[in-house]
């Protein structure tokens, strides 16, 4: 046990990437990188699953860590294809143009 | 294993119904009367069992399961035998098997045979079910049940408007009576807290007073039920229409069975009605003037199946009269003896319309005694019983009725029974003449086409005849026979008890309505077989009469003019208006509503990513934020 670094300073960090995720989801245009600020957003989780499994000493937070990772794996395959066939389609990967569920 | 025996029939209905059309016509006929059959034996054995009771505890019940169970009410399918229910099973199911025998005969050319022999079990189940029940419910759904038989069956040829008709009419004008046995037995929840007969009639004199009117009420609307399923006075009308039916149908449910139905619910609610005098009294005036009045207008009509109908109407009176003046055991007993004659008339005049390739009018008829001997024969049997001439049948139980109306002081009823006793004598006997004396007035291309019928029709007329005659010496001496000592334990004493009549004038009585009886056969050979135009004569020297019998005192017509286009027209206007206007309109305006805030809330579907995935973060903040301070 080190000990040196606080829990705090983990969750303030995983606080801080979340919140950049969150930004660049709501700010940003291009499909490709809201993808990027979604990862983001999930490897700050991650990282506070990992602060506190180290913390409370128990093993169930990474585990769940590694849940997290694989199901981001299959989602960025996902996530990928969807971005590949809208740019076929559209010519475009801008998320203001790509508006075909609207009312 | 009382329950059998309605189930029998049901399964037999169901098997003919669904896999007939695949079968061998001799494999309908077989299973379905095989099912009679077995009711038939069911019922004996079920009648001999009872019979080996001692006289007090003649009572079996059997429940095959709870049906409803509600809080403190509960209705079980549960059977009971009594002697009522045995002999009016025993009535049923015999006279039921040999209809189903003749059928055979009589529908062995039609293309649906499978589904007439289907509907006819059907029905055998439902009146089973009807007269075993043990509580109030499982009748009434006897009750619909073969009210359901009676549409389908009189509509049977539905491709015949006026069969269709007929049959949509006996349906309707049977509602009106039975929506007031359904208020009835409402109210006999609320009042007892249960339908169970005993468990009704060991309560009813605590809960309603003698005489009271609510007892009065609620006898009488069971009565008005009794009225639509038995064709009286004023729900009479549907009967002589359902004649449209195959005539099986018409001597089956419309003479033997089915319009004694009434009569037998009045029979098993005796304890109620015990409890209103008034309504008793209601009841034997209906019957009275219900018998009188079928009767008048059988004198004139010409079909052979109507008169018959209209004079089914009039023996149904006279059950009525009986149960009024408090002889239940006379008016079952005639019930009875009714079941066979008439249905023995009903199956004879079936064979003659058979045999005479679908004529029923009297006049096309005539001296047909020659070629059709069976049928002819057992005619004059069920003609000499339906007029009361002894020692047939019809003359003991008719007799009782009218000495029992006679004994209980109501002398006027017993001059209208009388009455109609010769009117009795003159129609049947009319029909008779007319059809099976005289000189041959048939159709010339029907004349070769005569013949009797095949066995299985002419077997059961020889069976009914057999019951006809002889089947009213079960109930000699009248009032103490062995019918009336089996079933003394049903009945409550007569309201109506009397001082003793004298045994001589009852005899007395017997001999005034014989003669009566005798004196419109002397009629009815006069002007219809001696010389046929005095009729005409009799007929034009009265013309306004004759027309008004011969139209049926333009009930039908009043009731179309005063009932039936009143109401259609008023639901056309509340179809026009208020229907379209307001029950329409309120179901589109709720569909317009519905479809305005759907407009206006697909405003907020923007399809801007973004914005939604802002949405979904307002909301897990302030459920967070929920969470984490107020939660």
């Amino acid at each position: 046990m080190t000990g040196t670094v606080p829990l705090n300073a983990y969750l303030i960090l995983s606080a801080a990437l979340f919140a950049i995720g969150v930004i660049g989801v709501l700010i940003r245009r291009n499909a490709l990188i809201i993808f990027m600020a979604i990862e983001l957003m999930l490897n700050a989780v991650n990282l506070s699953f990992v602060a506190f499994s180290r913390f409370l000493a128990s093993m169930d937070g990474q585990i769940i860590v590694f849940f997290v990772m694989a199901v981001a794996a299959a989602e960025v395959a996902l996530g990928l294809a969807i971005i590949i066939a809208l740019y076929r389609n559209k010519e475009s990967v801008n998320v203001d143009e790509i508006n075909l569920l609207r009312g | 294993m009382i329950w059998l025996i309605p189930i029998i029939p049901l399964v037999g209905s169901l098997v003919v119904g669904l896999m007939g059309r695949r079968m061998r016509r001799s494999v309908v006929a077989i299973i379905a009367c095989g099912s009679a059959l077995l009711a038939l034996l069911l019922s004996l054995d079920a009648f001999t069992r009872l019979l080996s009771l001692p006289p007090e505890g003649r009572l079996l019940r059997q429940s095959i399961g709870p049906w409803i169970a509600s809080g403190d009410f509960s209705v079980a399918f549960g059977f009971l035998l009594d002697p009522l229910s045995a002999i009016m099973a025993l009535v049923v199911s015999g006279v039921g098997f040999l209809i189903h025998v003749y059928s055979i005969g009589y529908m062995a050319e039609d293309r649906d045979y499978n589904r007439f022999f289907s509907l006819l079990n059907l029905f055998l189940a439902e009146m089973l079910v009807l007269v075993l029940a043990d509580n109030y419910l499982l009748l009434f759904v006897g009750w619909e049940g073969v009210g359901l038989c009676s549409y389908l069956l009189i509509g049977f040829w539905f491709e015949r408007p006026a069969a269709a008709s007929a049959g949509t009419k006996a349906f309707l004008v049977n509602r009106i009576g039975d929506a007031a046995v359904v208020v009835g037995l409402i109210w006999m929840v609320f009042a007892f807290g249960s339908l169970d007969f005993q468990i009704v009639f060991t309560r009813a004199p605590a809960a309603f007073l003698h005489g009271s009117v609510a007892a009065t009420v609620l006898s009488l609307l069971l009565f008005a039920g009794a009225t639509g399923k038995s064709a009286q006075l004023p729900l009479y009308v549907w009967l002589p229409d359902a004649m449209e039916g195959p005539t099986p149908v018409s001597a089956l449910i419309h003479a033997a069975t089915m319009v004694t139905a009434g009569v037998y619910l009045i029979a098993r609610s005796a304890p109620l009605f015990h409890l209103a005098p008034v309504s008793l009294e209601i009841v034997a005036w209906v019957g009275g003037l219900t018998a009188f009045y079928a009767a008048s207008i059988a004198l004139v009509q010409t079909d052979i199946k109507r008169v018959i109908a209209y004079s089914t109407i009039s023996q149904l009176g006279y059950m009525f009269l009986g149960l009024g003046v408090g002889a239940y055991a006379a008016g079952i007993f005639h019930l009875m003896t009714h079941a066979f004659f008439k249905a023995l008339l009903f199956l004879a005049a079936g064979s003659v319309i058979h045999s005479l390739a679908g004529e029923q009018d009297v006049r096309k008829m005539g001296g047909l005694r020659t070629s059709l001997r069976v049928t002819a024969g057992s005619f004059l049997i069920g003609a000499l019983a339906n007029a009361g001439i002894v020692p047939f049948a019809g003359f003991w139980s008719k007799d009782e009725i009218l000495f029992a109306a006679y004994a209980s002081g109501h002398r006027v009823l017993w001059v209208l029974g009388v009455l109609t006793a010769a009117g009795t004598g003159f129609y049947m006997f009319r029909l008779y003449f007319l059809a099976f004396e005289g000189k041959s007035r048939l159709d010339p291309h029907v004349t070769g086409h005569l013949h009797e019928a095949p066995w299985s029709m002419r077997l059961p007329l020889v069976l009914l005849a057999l019951g006809a005659a002889t089947v009213g010496f079960v109930g000699v001496p009248p009032e103490s026979g062995p019918f009336h000592r089996f079933l003394d334990s049903v009945f409550p004493v007569s309201a109506h008890e009397g001082g003793p009549t004298a045994p001589a004038s009852g005899v007395g009585l017997a001999v005034a309505s014989l003669a009566m009886a005798l004196v419109g056969i002397a009629i009815a050979f006069r002007y219809c077989l001696q010389d046929p135009r005095r009729a005409e004569a009799l007929a034009a020297r009265y013309p306004t009469l004759y027309r008004t019998l011969l139209h049926k005192y333009w009930v039908d017509e009043l009731y179309e003019h005063g009932v039936v286009r009143p109401i259609v027209s008023v639901a056309r206007s509340l179809s026009a208006s208020f229907d379209a206007r307001v029950v329409d309109g309120s179901v589109n305006g709720i569909a317009a509503l519905a479809g305005r805030a759907g407009g206006l809330l697909r405003r907020l579907q923007t399809g801007h990513v973004p914005a939604y995935v802002l949405s979904i973060l307002v909301g897990v903040v302030v459920l967070l934020g929920y969470l984490a301070f107020l939660g």
